[in-house]
């Protein structure tokens, strides 16, 4: 489904990401790990269109279409989701007015009528308790002072209202207890099918205790410097990056 | 003086035609009213109150002035389509500068009731003649004349306009609504006065809307006294939603006795050219007031919103919000004034006012300005201007949701602390709606009255 070749971006300027090559097929989770300003969260932001960021180089496949190409509202269109690391507070704009808007986009991008009120509504009712997300939070603004696991857990309802193909997840572990990073990780695995896939971005082996990956990747200064099976994070988690670096003759 | 002099030229010449159709109570002072005119002119760029907007170059077109009160060929009902419940209230209409009188007959139940409580309204010019030392008692006492030559202009020129007697301790529930509709084939100009008066312990609320029934150019010169008992409640709401070729000069007097309330919300979605001034007067203690106001302008719209809100005693408290959204090579003025006498200790007086600029092209100047000769006091103002918010806009079209409605949104959700303080609950949702669709390019400019209209 997807497909990045040599992948080069630089925000500034300044290069960040130089080279990445990676494919992820359906049904499959893909753990992205790595130091402190590696590039992980630019890779995420690259694939969602973020315009503070210019791609220089190489391409990226998404179900036979050029990804680099379409705008971002386009590409979650096509079904890409990307659960911020940082999801921004909108205030004025309520969190059912922000999902139905979205929902009917996208089913006005498949050809689809708008969905009914009622319908919106009980879908939304639907997908809350998946990450048990409290009522009062979806009449509130957009993220407006949530706390942090709110938010993540906002950002996975989403996911579930939107349905994706391929999602991406930025971090979703920063920030959260060991509650809250369960509840997180149960809508994700709830929401695993056959025919769609995941790239976890994360420091730490420990979202990868719950969420199960059938590949793990190192992104280190811009590239995927290893790549290996669900070992690979805990021997990350033993031996630290120091590893990776010594590897690489550092 | 080559503007003013035509105006001169034309006052000399009619003052007796102005005076025959006017009350005696408007008339008292006229002379005095034109003679402050002749020596102020209208404001220039050079005074500090009118840095930013060019009032005097918008009186040099030739317009046509209504001075025999001749009636326009319009009665209620070609208008009342405005009428339309859904926001229900008590109507009234100026026409170009008259008003317009409607058969006693058509009166509504609610609106008998009233009368039999003692209220009074409807023109001014025919209160000022069956009541005269009622409206001679507030008329032009709180307007300031003296040094601003659009309100001497105004109480040179105003023959009639609309008024408002609630007697004491009387609660009118529904808005009172008044529409000032430009209607003329000819270029024109009107000048109305407006006078409300709210007893002790009266509340009132009252809805202005601004309409152009034609694409001819438009000049209004309104001039609002409002006066507000002890324990009084007042609301007014003005709407603005006309086209380009209108010019709208709109100033408003208030003074406030001891624990009155009063809410002032102006919103214009759509005018050529506008120019508010609010002067709020707060005379007795623990009053408070609260000034809102929002512009939504495009190609060459210039709307200036500029008050001034006296603090003379203590114990009181002024909030004011303004929130400006400027596209193209629009231009948004605020400018507030906050004074805080000497001895008007315990005020609390916060300002703020935040604006986005769509373009490169469009401008905003924003002045808060604060006065302040007491020393125990709380006052702050705050005052922004910016582009739309960039990773929020990411944010939303990383769900879906395409560039243009990911604008609107943020946009409306930017208006929507303004629109929140309007208390009526139909007028609310109403101006949310127009707001969107104002955003949305699909307000039409002007074919009715939009608040009524579903």
């Amino acid at each position: 489904m997807l497909e990045i070749k040599n992948l080069h971006a630089n925000i500034n300027g300044k290069e960040i990401l130089k080279g990445i090559n990676l494919t992820v097929r359906p049904g499959e989770v893909h753990a992205i790990m790595g130091p402190n300003g590696s590039g992980k969260s630019t890779l995420s932001s690259v694939l969602a269109g973020n315009p503070t960021f210019t791609v220089t180089e190489g391409e990226v496949n998404f179900y036979g279409k050029n990804l680099l190409e379409l705008s971002p509202e386009d590409r979650s269109r096509e079904g890409l989701f990307l659960s911020f690391q940082y999801p921004v507070e909108i205030p004025g704009v309520s969190m059912v007015n922000f999902m139905r808007t979205a929902v009917n986009e996208h089913r006005k991008y498949k050809g689809l009528d708008p969905m009914s009120a009622s319908d919106f509504l009980k879908l939304m009712r639907e997908k809350k308790e998946l990450v048990e997300l409290d009522n009062k939070l979806a009449n509130r603004s957009v993220n407006e002072g949530f706390s942090g696991g709110e938010k993540k857990r906002n950002e996975i309802f989403q996911m579930a209202m939107l349905e994706p193909r391929l999602s991406i997840l930025d971090e979703t572990d920063s920030g959260l207890d060991i509650d809250a990073l369960r509840i997180v990780a149960s809508g994700v695995n709830k929401l695993k099918s056959k025919d769609n896939a995941s790239i976890v971005i994360t420091h730490y082996q420990r979202l990868l205790d719950y969420i199960v990956p059938d590949f793990v990747h190192v992104l280190y200064k811009g590239k995927i410097v290893k790549s290996a099976g669900r070992e690979l994070a805990l021997e990350l988690e033993e031996k630290g990056y120091d590893w990776i670096k010594k590897e690489l003759g550092e | 003086m080559e503007i003013e002099q035509s105006y001169i030229d034309i006052y000399k010449e009619f003052a007796p035609t102005l005076k025959a159709n006017s009350a005696e109570v408007m008339n008292r002072n006229r002379d005095e009213a034109f003679a402050r005119f002749e020596a102020l002119g209208f404001p220039t760029q050079k005074m500090e109150n009118y840095r930013y907007t060019d009032v005097r170059s918008r009186f040099a077109v030739n317009y046509g002035m209504n001075l025999r009160q001749v009636s326009c060929p319009l009665s209620p009902s070609d208008l009342v389509k405005c009428n339309v419940p859904g926001i229900s209230t008590h109507l009234f209409f100026v026409v170009n500068d008259t008003f317009l009188s409607c058969p006693s007959a058509t009166l509504a139940r609610d609106m008998e009731e009233l009368m039999e409580k003692g209220v009074l309204w409807g023109s001014l010019k025919e209160h000022a003649e069956k009541y005269p030392e009622l409206v001679a008692r507030y008329y032009g006492k709180a307007a300031d004349v003296e040094n601003d030559g659009l309100v001497a202009f105004n109480a040179a020129f105003a023959q009639d306009g609309f008024f408002l007697y609630v007697p004491k301790n009387v609660v009118i529930e529904k808005p009172v609504q008044l529409i000032n509709v430009m209607h003329a084939n000819v270029d024109m100009m009107a000048n109305s006065r407006n006078l409300i008066i709210l007893e002790d312990g009266a509340q009132a609320k009252f809805l202005v809307c601004a309409h152009t029934m034609d694409q001819v150019n438009f000049l209004c010169n309104r001039v609002t006294e409002v006066f507000v008992g002890k324990g009084a409640s007042y609301e007014q709401y003005k709407l603005e939603q006309t086209n380009y070729k209108m010019n709208n000069f709109g100033s408003l007097f208030v003074k406030q006795e001891a624990d009155s309330h009063v809410i002032v919300n102006e919103s214009t979605l759509h005018n050529g050219f506008t120019r508010n001034n609010i002067r709020v007067d707060l005379d007795g203690e623990h009053a408070d007031t609260l000034l809102c106001g929002m512009a939504i302008a495009d190609k060459e719209e210039h709307v200036d919103n500029t008050t001034f809100i006296n603090h003379n005693v203590p114990n009181c408290q002024s909030r004011e919000l303004y929130k400006y959204v400027a596209d193209d090579s629009s231009v948004g003025v605020f400018a507030g004034r906050v004074l805080v006498k000497e001895g008007a200790q315990k005020t609390e007086a916060y300002q703020s006012c935040k604006n986005i600029c769509l373009t490169k092209d469009a401008h905003i100047y924003s002045k808060p300005q604060l006065e302040i000769y007491a020393d125990d006091v709380k006052c702050s103002h705050g005052a922004t201007t910016g582009q739309m918010d960039d990773t929020a806009l990411f944010y939303m079209r990383a769900r879906g949701i395409s560039e243009k409605e990911a604008k609107m949104l943020l946009m409306l959700a930017f208006m929507d602390d303004v629109i929140e303080k309007i208390s009526v609950e139909a007028l609310r949702s109403k101006i949310r709606l127009l707001v969107e669709k104002r955003f949305r390019g699909e307000l039409s400019k002007c074919s009715g009255c939009e608040i009524c209209k579903e």
